[in-house]
């Protein structure tokens, strides 16, 4: 059994491929969000407060819109609202950590950290709490520092960084790599393929929302077929 | 903000926004506690990261922003390449790498 720092230290470096993305592409957050106005202080707020790529992009898009704050904060809110179906999934493996540990776990919840954190956990499920927890922060110090210091880098030091190609399918590659070992049996084929065709028969609803509908239907087919297998395995 | 938004305005969005963001992720982890959550809800949330991950970048790599929605045969080459070298080798840096080659490879080529 491996410690909690070994934990930690594994957790880290599994990351660090991540910010070959990140780096850039919050430093770009820094350059689009000080083009629409903001100031370093509103920066850094939305890279330290909100700490949720997608949506401070579309709240910067809609406030240089001039759209009601009502608006921004429903519409980023819509980005946001599959990290609820992150957290649910991670109750199961998370059962019995404090009400601190949660607050911490849920404020550094987002994509990466969560994609590793769960892969982490299915692989090896007789891992301790401690080591568990020591995990998820190794990846979202990783992840979540970089992209403070990489948003107040694109602030302040603007256009020095050139507008590369094809850095915008650096995200795409990178969660389609960490989700293809993921595909262990039919059920999880079922579920990736029904959610990828939702999604795009979707792609024409306002932000967020084809996710909202085509996420959920996937992992009810995942359900529904491994119950199938499950039961045809016993007859 | 220079667009007729003031400074109180985007702060207004910024706190809101992180407390709503930190409730929603905050939401399940911290309000249900240890309580157990029904066997067919655990059987489909088995299936979150496979289900939203490739949800959430199926229509980023059919229309790519950075070619104005166009369907673009280097960046569908790249996904499916990432794909197949992830399912095949089980890992994740391989199937990274073979996705980035892929794609600055054709990207070059084309």
């Amino acid at each position: 059994m491996r410690t909690a720092r070994e934990s930690f230290w594994r957790g880290a470096v599994q990351s660090l491929p991540f910010l070959i993305v990140m780096i850039p592409f919050s430093a770009l957050f820094g350059i689009v969000a000080t083009e629409a106005g903001l100031d370093v202080a509103q920066v850094l707020g939305f890279s330290v407060l909100v700490l949720a790529g997608a949506s401070q992009f579309t709240a910067v898009q809609l406030l240089s819109d001039n759209a009601s704050v009502v608006i921004v904060i429903l519409s980023c809110l819509a980005v946001n609202l599959r990290m609820a179906m992150y957290s649910a999934s991670l109750v199961p493996w998370l059962r019995g950590a404090t009400g601190g540990q949660r607050a911490w776990l849920a404020y550094a919840l987002v994509d990466q950290s969560y994609a590793l954190s769960i892969q982490e956990y299915e692989r090896h499920p007789r891992l301790g709490m401690p080591q568990r927890l020591a995990f998820f922060l190794g990846v979202a110090v990783v992840v979540c520092i970089p992209w403070m210091i990489g948003s107040w880098l694109g602030a302040t030091l603007g256009r020095a960084i050139p507008d590369d190609i094809a850095l915008d399918f650096a995200m795409p590659i990178t969660f389609l790599a960490m989700i293809a070992p993921m595909l262990r049996t039919p059920a999880h084929l079922a579920a990736c393929f029904v959610a990828v065709a939702g999604s795009l028969l979707l792609a024409g609803l306002p932000s967020g929302l084809g996710l909202l509908i085509a996420a959920p239907v996937g992992m009810a087919v995942g359900a529904i077929v491994e119950t199938r297998t499950a039961r045809r395995a016993q007859a | 903000m220079n667009s007729g938004v003031s400074d109180l305005t985007v702060w207004l969005v910024i706190v809101v926004l992180g407390i709503g963001t930190f409730l929603i992720r905050w939401s399940f982890l911290g309000a249900l506690g240890d309580r157990d959550m029904p066997s067919w809800v655990l059987r489909m949330l088995r299936y979150t990261p496979v289900a939203v991950l490739p949800a959430l970048v199926a229509p980023l790599v059919v229309w790519p922003a950075a070619t104005g929605g166009q369907l673009d045969p280097a960046r569908m080459a790249a996904a499916a390449v990432t794909v197949a070298v992830g399912l095949w080798t089980k890992n994740m840096i391989s199937a990274i790498l073979a996705g980035a080659i892929t794609l600055f490879g054709l990207l070059y080529m084309l």
